[in-house]
């Protein structure tokens, strides 16, 4: 597709970038002491989230490809690729590894690093996608700050996620590199395995304490 | 300190599953004895020559431990503590150092003390699960396990093994029983996949196999903080294999609840597992073979037994009976004990011959003993079966329900399944465990036993069953010398005898659910597990055939097959069967479970999310009182040193119209709409036009229901030519992103429209009165704040003075000058704090939703869900100029409906107290003045009174100096300027009818 874009500079401020408070900020101290050798909890902040909509098979194709990716086609799928011109130039400054999360048959959640981090824009990445969707039916909507994520870790994280979640996690059924919506107790969360023994959860923000509440409950047994 | 007996005088010398090496103490009502580590407390109550608990629930009969398990009617603790437990079984409540208990009497009371031990959830899937350890369990769980399958095998009682605990001098697989239950152990233990749940009773059993277990954790949880008590699994499994064990039956005789009369199983059970008799002197009365072992055991224990067999003698080459009388004990065959002497404990049974039908055939002989060990045959636990619907059928030959027609992904197997035998429990064990094994995807890898090599047809298993079991005769209920049937207990927790089921079925009861509820039979602790056969035996004596046309099809267990035969003069000539009458039905819990365990975790913070804005510290910090709206926790009012809320309130509606004050609006829902027919969908969703909405501009909408009913309301923004922002109240955020998808997916899809929720995306803080203008202007420097240069309605995207992106509105919720300042959530405490810094020169003042409401009340702008009730149109609101009179959209033709047209319509108003400083009730009724007559408010009036409407919100106004409340009144409009009554509390105060608005109606204030 002819819709090549480049990146543009206009990362936010850094001074700007420190004003932000993530949703679980607060809760730093309580995650932090619940922790132990079985089993952690942290929260990962300020990752950019994008809302894909998409319907036709060229639109899908067309935000993949600004993406870097083959866009998941099927519930648990995540798609891994490049965002921007790493490499290309030596600063190497402008590139972020994405993540596109299958949420539903037209919608999908693009992940990519921490804007201050990956010095990737948000509203880059939101353009580029408006770009690739044209004027084709769906949407692209800048969520960075709709959820949080929370990184579980350890051998016993597991155990900790059997006690509020009713999905089936044996790696059998959910491997590393799969990620599915689904409910924490009341609260929608998707729920993603990044490794053997390390799985993030992205509730909406303002649910973050009350997942925070529940992990912490549930881990103080392997503290 | 307390001393401890030590003379557990019914403790054998050796055996038993015990640590005799720790003898623990326990107190029961105050006397302190001591048991050992692997006893329960029944077992240690047995061995200190106890058989006596509490007396029974209504009658107050002595009652005695009749029972080793689950089954128990009669032995019921209260666990004293921090938190009392009552009514759990002593048969199946493990001894623990220092445990202090309370006999019962059937009943138990609630501690009203909160219970502070903790309980929690767990959610698994399996492969194959394995409900229970006997032979067959662990055959199962052996095989399942061997080639990988994810397998749990779930336990109730402490040990794994079943009734091989109380059979461990028999021999299994070639090794004895309690070295095969160790090695079966040792083997699923290493297995990575196996999860093996001692102390856990899987209780229901739902579609598609999900199951919920409750597993006793109190020894783990003594040792660890932070460990659950009690733990609820939740358990989907591929395969179930139910290895349940069958309940042996007691029998219906007179006195048969004397202390001292107890289950012959048991008896066994006490003397091999626990080392404990509980007699030694014993007549055992039985009506099969199975009890032959529990006289083989007492007697090698030192006991003295005589045989009281219903059954004639058995003619077989190796009988039971023969082999008893060689042992050198008494068999007395077509006989039965029909009463008992003795009231607080056994001291004798009166056993006397009995006819082919079971009646008297000679007179009885007094028998002195200390115990009457029972066995009326025995009952399948088909309870997890029955729950699934799967099929029972009446089995003669075994005198037993028994499944007849398996569970789509299930096995039945062993004593559940009517097989008897231990080896044929194995064999039928390790079939089911490799069967489950492969149909989960894990086919055993272990070579197939020898009991694999013969695939035996049905019915010739059958017949090796009914072979196992030998000749059974039940005997439903053993005649009395008197006749009488009032102390033949049936139901022993429920106090029921065969006297109240014959007045049951005297009443014209047939069906055994109505014998059922009118005896309360199978009603107690123990669901039936007792009572359930023994009452069906009795209504196939109660009943004539007859009797038998009237019970209702439908039962689980009913052979729908069985033919009524008729006699010459055309009656039915038989009485019924069991199979004829059915069981009752079975249902979750097999065995109790205490609520607070199915709360588990989910109590206190944790029960349900408390959702705050990112300024909530800010909030807290500066003293805010929260109101509950949903699950968001907002500030209502911030109240200063001295203040009350009326002050409070006060004070910010002061600030609000004569200054400036600011509010977080961050839990308004928000909706982004793209597609080029966003347009045509909102002006189809919204009752007022959206189509020529320019960009930059925003419009309040109201949507409604199909049914013409105000459902939501809002702002929403046109962002640009094809995409809009959307703002829902704070409770309809969610309801009416699933309203838009509905119509978007089902109604239109034919429209390029497509919805995300950002509610969570934006904090919004709303900047209001007439100084708001100064604040603004100073937060964001770029923006043209001026009347003329920013206009009502219109919003800008801006950078703030700290640099951040902001999209700025003019709206207002109160009538003022006001703004609304939208900003990515994580800068949401950032933006707050830099508008109070910018207002602090103005008096900037935080205000909540108290102050909120009070405001927009003297405007009269609704709150759905406050001034609306589902009931209510915008025409009731007064908002005709809301509704397009061209366009089409949802509720539109509901308008021109003569109920939405005729007078007689709830419609909005004010009303004032004709006493300024009365604040009415919300909810208080409005009458017409001469509607009262002569009716006072005391008591009840003669006659209902009309109300002619409601005070939907009522406050106190700052503005005007006085109280005032909006109301939906009949007619309201056409009803300005008279007075109606407010009825509220047994008085009755005049209000003055007004138009809605009341403050600034010519919007004056709203530019500023």
């Amino acid at each position: 597709m002819a819709e090549q874009m480049t990146v543009k500079p206009a990362t936010t401020d850094a001074a700007v970038l420190g004003y932000r408070r993530s949703p679980a900020h607060h809760l730093t101290e309580i995650m932090a002491e619940a922790g132990g050798e079985q089993v952690r909890l942290r929260e990962v902040p300020f990752l950019t989230q994008i809302t894909i909509r998409a319907t036709s098979p060229e639109a899908v194709a067309a935000v993949g490809n600004a993406l870097g990716v083959t866009m998941p086609s099927a519930v648990g799928e995540v798609a891994q690729g490049e965002f921007g011109d790493l490499g290309s130039d030596s600063s190497g400054s402008s590139g972020s590894s994405v993540s596109v999360v299958w949420l539903s048959p037209d919608e999908w959640l693009a992940v990519l690093g921490d804007e201050a981090e990956t010095g990737v824009a948000i509203t880059a990445v939101v353009e580029s996608l408006n770009v690739a969707l044209g004027q084709r039916r769906g949407q692209v909507v800048d969520v960075s700050s709709n959820r949080t994520t929370l990184e579980l870790s350890g051998p016993k994280a597991r155990a900790v996620l059997d006690k509020t979640i009713e999905l089936d996690l044996h790696p059998r059924e959910f491997p590393v590199g799969r990620a599915v919506s689904t409910q924490m107790e009341s609260v929608a969360v998707i729920l993603w395995r990044s490794a053997d023994d390390t799985w993030l959860l992205m509730p909406r923000a303002s649910f973050a304490e009350h997942v925070v509440g529940w992990l912490a409950d549930g881990m103080r047994e392997f503290s | 300190m307390t001393q401890h007996q030590n003379h557990q005088g019914g403790r054998l010398e050796r055996g038993g599953r015990l640590d005799r090496d720790q003898s623990i103490g326990f107190t029961i009502d105050g006397t302190a004895l001591t048991g050992y580590v692997g006893d329960t407390l029944a077992s240690a109550l047995v061995a200190n020559g106890r058989l006596r608990v509490g007396d029974s629930i209504y009658l107050r009969r002595p009652r005695g431990v009749l029972s080793a398990g689950v089954e128990e009617p009669n032995g019921f603790v209260r666990v004293n503590g921090d938190h009392n437990e009552s009514m759990l079984p002593a048969t199946t409540l493990e001894l623990r150092d220092g445990l202090d208990v309370t006999l019962l009497d059937g009943i138990g009371v609630l501690d009203d003390r909160p219970d502070r031990n903790e309980y929690d959830k767990m959610h698994v899937h399996a492969d194959v699960a394995v409900i229970g350890s006997g032979p067959a369990g662990l055959a199962a769980a052996k095989e399942a396990a061997s080639g990988g399958a994810r397998v749990v095998l779930f336990e109730q009682d402490f040990e794994l093994g079943g009734s091989l605990l109380s059979d461990p001098t028999i021999t299994v697989a070639g090794q004895g029983a309690l070295d095969y239950i160790a090695r079966v152990r040792a083997e699923l233990e290493a297995a990575p996949e196996v999860t093996v749940l001692t102390r856990t009773c899987v209780f229901g059993s739902y579609d598609n196999n999900f199951l919920v277990a409750l597993e006793k954790r109190d020894e783990v949880a003594s040792a660890k903080g932070g460990v659950s008590r009690q733990r609820l699994w939740h358990v989907t499994a591929g395969q179930v294999v139910l290895a349940v064990g069958a309940f042996e039956r007691p029998i219906v005789f007179s006195d048969n609840d004397v202390p001292g009369v107890m289950l012959a199983s048991a008896v066994k059970t006490y003397v091999e597992r626990w080392a404990a008799l509980p007699g030694r002197d014993v007549v055992l009365f039985t009506t099969n073979d199975s009890a032959y072992e529990t006289a083989r055991c007492l007697t090698k224990a030192g006991a003295t037994v005589t045989v009281v067999d219903a059954r004639p003698e058995v003619k077989a080459a190796v009988s039971a009976q023969e082999g008893a009388r060689r042992a050198g004990l008494t068999v007395h065959t077509a006989s039965a004990v029909v009463g008992i002497e003795g009231s607080e404990g056994v001291t004798g049974a009166f056993v006397a011959p009995i006819d082919d039908a079971g009646q008297l055939a000679g007179d009885a002989q007094l028998l002195a003993c200390d115990l009457v060990a029972v066995s009326g045959g025995w009952t399948p636990n088909v309870s997890l079966h029955s729950q699934r619907q799967g099929q029972l059928a009446w089995d003669d030959a075994l005198s037993g329900f028994v499944p007849s027609a398996g569970v789509k992904n299930q096995f039945v197997v062993g004593a559940g399944n009517g097989t008897y035998d231990t080896d044929d429990c194995l064999i039928e064990g390790a079939r089911a465990g490799r069967g489950a094994a492969a149909a989960a995807g894990f086919p055993a890898s272990s070579s197939a036993d020898d009991g694999d090599a013969v695939a035996e047809s049905a019915e010739v298993w059958h017949a090796r069953q009914h072979r196992a079991a030998g000749t059974v005769r039940p005997l439903w209920a053993v005649p009395a010398p008197d006749g009488s049937l009032d102390t033949h207990f049936v139901d022993p927790h429920r106090d029921n005898t065969a006297a109240d089921v014959l007045r049951a079925t005297g009443a014209g009861m047939r069906s055994v659910e109505h014998v059922k509820r009118y005896t309360s039979i199978s009603t107690g602790i123990d669901q039936g597990k007792i009572g359930g056969v023994n009452t069906i035996g009795l209504l196939t004596q109660l009943l004539s055939g007859n009797d038998a046309k009237a019970i209702p099809a439908g039962q689980p267990g009913q052979d729908a097959a069985e033919e009524v035969e008729l006699t010459a003069s055309g009656q039915p000539a038989r009485r019924p069967t069991p199979g004829t009458i059915g069981t009752t039905t079975f249902r979750a819990p097999f065995t109790p479970v205490a609520f607070t365990a199915l709360a588990g975790r989910g109590r206190g913070t944790l029960f349900d999310a408390a959702r705050t804005s990112p300024a909530h510290s800010w909030h807290v910090e500066h003293g805010a009182r929260f109101e509950d709206v949903g699950q968001w926790k907002r500030p209502w009012f911030y109240p200063q040193e001295g203040e009350d809320m009326d002050a409070a309130v006060a004070r910010e509606c002061r600030a609000a119209r004569e200054g400036v004050a600011f509010m977080d609006a961050t839990t308004l829902g928000k909706i982004e709409i793209r597609g080029a027919d966003a347009p045509e969908f909102l002006n189809r969703i919204y009752t007022n036009p959206f189509l020529k909405l320019p960009v930059g501009k925003g419009r309040y909408g109201v949507m409604c229901t199909v049914s013409g009913m105000v459902f939501d309301d809002g702002v929403t923004l046109r962002l640009a030519d094809d995409r809009f922002f959307m703002t829902t109240t704070t409770g309809g955020a969610a309801k009416v992103l699933d309203w838009l998808e509905e119509w978007s997916q089902t109604e239109w899809p034919e429209l390029d429209v497509t919805l995300t929720s950002v509610t969570e995306q934006w904090s919004t803080v709303a900047v209001v009165g007439p100084r708001s203008r100064d604040v603004i202007a100073k937060l964001a420097p770029e923006l043209d704040v001026s009347k003329e240069g920013f206009g009502f309605m219109e919003f800008r995207e801006t950078t703030l003075a700290s640099g951040i992106d902001a999209r700025v509105c003019r709206i207002t919720f109160s009538g003022e000058l006001a703004y609304e300042i939208n900003v990515p959530r994580w800068y949401g405490l950032k933006v707050w704090e830099d508008v109070a810094a910018a207002g602090e020169e103005f008096g900037i003042t935080p205000y909540g939703t108290e102050t909120m409401h009070v405001l927009r009340a003297e405007k009269a702008f609704p709150i759905v869900g406050q001034e609306t009730d589902g009931t209510i149109t915008p025409h009731d609101l007064g908002m005709d100029w809301v509704v397009s009179k061209t366009k089409e959209f949802i509720g539109k033709r509901s308008f021109s409906r003569a109920a939405f047209t005729e007078p007689g319509r709830k419609q909005l108003v004010s009303v004032l107290p004709l006493d300024h400083t009365l604040r009415l009730p919300e909810g208080a009724q409005l009458i017409e003045p001469d509607a009262l007559g002569d009716y006072t408010g005391e008591g009840l009036p003669s006659a209902p009174i009309a109300m002619v409407g409601f005070v939907t919100s009522s406050y106190h106004s700052q503005a005007l100096g006085r109280s005032f409340a909006l109301a939906l009144v009949k007619d309201g409009p056409t009803r300005v300027g008279q007075t109606l009554l407010a009825s509220f509390g047994g008085q009755f105060t005049e209000v003055e009818v007004r138009e809605p608005v009341l403050y600034d109606k010519e919007g004056a204030r709203r530019d500023g």
